[in-house]
């Protein structure tokens, strides 16, 4: 069970943003192209430097171990990376309950990386980084490549882990109603700042 | 047997050839001729300059010019390091990290050899020694110079994938280790190819220049050894030396990888 707090976090097309996530709460994030919601994720996730301080509970960014605090604040980027040449590979753990949830089945560990289809990147990508257990998560376009019944499983999934693990979620999406459908709280990025949508 | 002397009209004639080669690119529009002319001019100068300066080192036998020498020829083949990569490190790091890593390899392994293997008296006999480091710099280079560039290479192309592996709390050696050891593995692919076809397909420079100077052929297949083992460590101590601090300076102390720190592609 963890609390996300945001203080004075930047990056360069972003003015410093507080901001505050309870434990199981998801905030839903979204913008124009370049307004800096991926460099938003990459500053929490501290894969560029920045000013401004994250927590988690009460563990300080800048005083955890990088390698540790990506572990637990997992960050889905737009695109997948893989490294090897199956996807088992890149996997730590059993994700089988995971992969079931996405429709897909255990045998897909021993599929080759690059037969993949951008769909299954998406979601054994979000398989892999749920398989590791982080404790928040900031998933960037999680559905951008799937069609409606496996958007729909998406959600469900990550409905169920935030319920189950308590994790706050930042959620970036274009899609209004899928928005609506996920997230208790709503921000828009417009002229570099994070503001509150209302109603 | 002593050396035959080559006049003028001798290299003459072998100059003439390289002239036909840039003629023949000019008419087939290859482009190489400037550049073939260049460097064949540039080895005639800097070859006689270091013939001249051997010839005063040589009766002069003086630590500190030999010193010096080894210095400049340090610096040359640091600033080469730096200009065959496409993507450097910015600041001092881009002639820093190939010069360090060919002083404490090229330099050590030239010691060693003088000292423990070779033995003239002094140690420092520049008939020895200033050939022998010039052999293993040039070596070195070639290996320091590949395996950087392409180390650089790679990171700026794979950023996605160290960064996914960094995400999964994978820290930067498990991020980067792949990486290196491509490039450590192109660095030295030259000198393990040399040492494997040495005598059956190529007859390597030095033994051919010792032969050709009048030296007993086994005299020359020893020291033909020695030198291949000299540059195979050299060149592996040095590639590692460079690939570790290179690799190194991609992240900073976040363990964040920083490919603002190389410069952007040159052209070509």
């Amino acid at each position: 069970m963890s609390r996300l707090r945001l203080q004075g976090l930047a990056c360069a097309v972003l003015e410093p943003v507080s901001l505050q996530v309870e434990p199981g709460e998801c905030v839903a994030v979204h913008g124009p192209s370049g307004s800096g919601k991926s460099l938003l994720l990459r500053a929490l996730a501290d894969l560029d430097p920045h000013p401004g301080e994250v927590l988690l509970d009460n563990e300080a960014q800048s005083r955890t171990p990088p390698c540790q605090w990506r572990q637990w604040v997992g960050l889905l980027p737009a695109e997948s990376g893989w490294w090897s040449e199956h996807v088992g590979d890149h996997f730590s753990g059993e994700p089988a309950a995971e992969l079931a949830a996405l429709g897909l089945g255990s045998e897909c560990l021993d599929w080759s990386v690059p037969r993949l289809s951008s769909g299954e990147r998406q979601r054994l990508g979000l398989a892999r980084l749920l398989a590791g257990r982080p404790w928040a998560l900031l998933l960037d376009e999680p559905t951008a490549n799937l069609d409606a019944a496996n958007a729909a499983r998406v959600e469900t999934l990550i409905a169920g882990y935030r319920r189950t693990h308590a994790a706050p979620v930042i959620w970036v999406s274009h899609d209004l109603s899928q928005r609506r459908r996920i997230a208790e709280r709503h921000y828009r990025i417009a002229d570099r700042r994070l503001i509150e949508d209302v109603g | 047997m002593s050396v035959i002397a080559l006049t003028p009209l001798d290299l003459g004639v072998a100059a003439a050839l390289v002239v036909a080669l840039a003629l023949l690119s000019h008419r087939l529009d290859l482009g190489l001729e400037r550049r073939m002319l260049v460097a064949a001019l540039r080895s005639i100068v800097q070859l006689s300059l270091l013939g001249l300066v051997l010839k005063v080192l040589f009766a002069q036998q003086h630590p500190g010019l030999i010193g010096l020498l080894a210095m400049i020829m340090l610096g040359v083949a640091g600033y080469e390091v730096m200009a065959r990569q496409q993507r450097r490190l910015k600041g001092p790091w881009g002639m820093g990290i190939g010069t360090l890593s060919m002083f404490l390899s090229s330099f050590s392994v030239t010691l060693l050899a003088l000292t423990v293997i070779v033995g003239p008296e002094p140690w420092y006999t520049p008939q020895y020694l200033i050939p022998l480091l010039g052999m293993l710099l040039g070596n070195t280079m070639n290996g320091i110079a590949i395996s950087l560039d392409q180390l650089t290479r790679a990171a700026w192309q794979q950023r996605q994938l160290i960064e996914a592996r960094l995400l999964l709390g994978q820290d930067w050696h498990q991020a980067i280790n792949p990486l290196r050891r491509d490039a450590l593995r192109s660095g030295l692919i030259p000198i393990v190819n040399a040492m494997s076809t040495a005598g059956l397909v190529s007859l390597p420079g030095m033994m051919t220049g010792q032969i050709l100077g009048g030296s007993p052929p086994m005299e020359a297949a020893k020291y033909q050894i020695m030198i291949l083992f000299l540059i195979a460590a050299g060149t592996g101590f040095g590639a590692i030396t460079a690939l570790w601090i290179g690799s190194r300076r991609l992240f900073d102390e976040r363990q964040r990888l920083r490919l603002d720190r190389l410069s952007t592609a040159k052209p070509g």
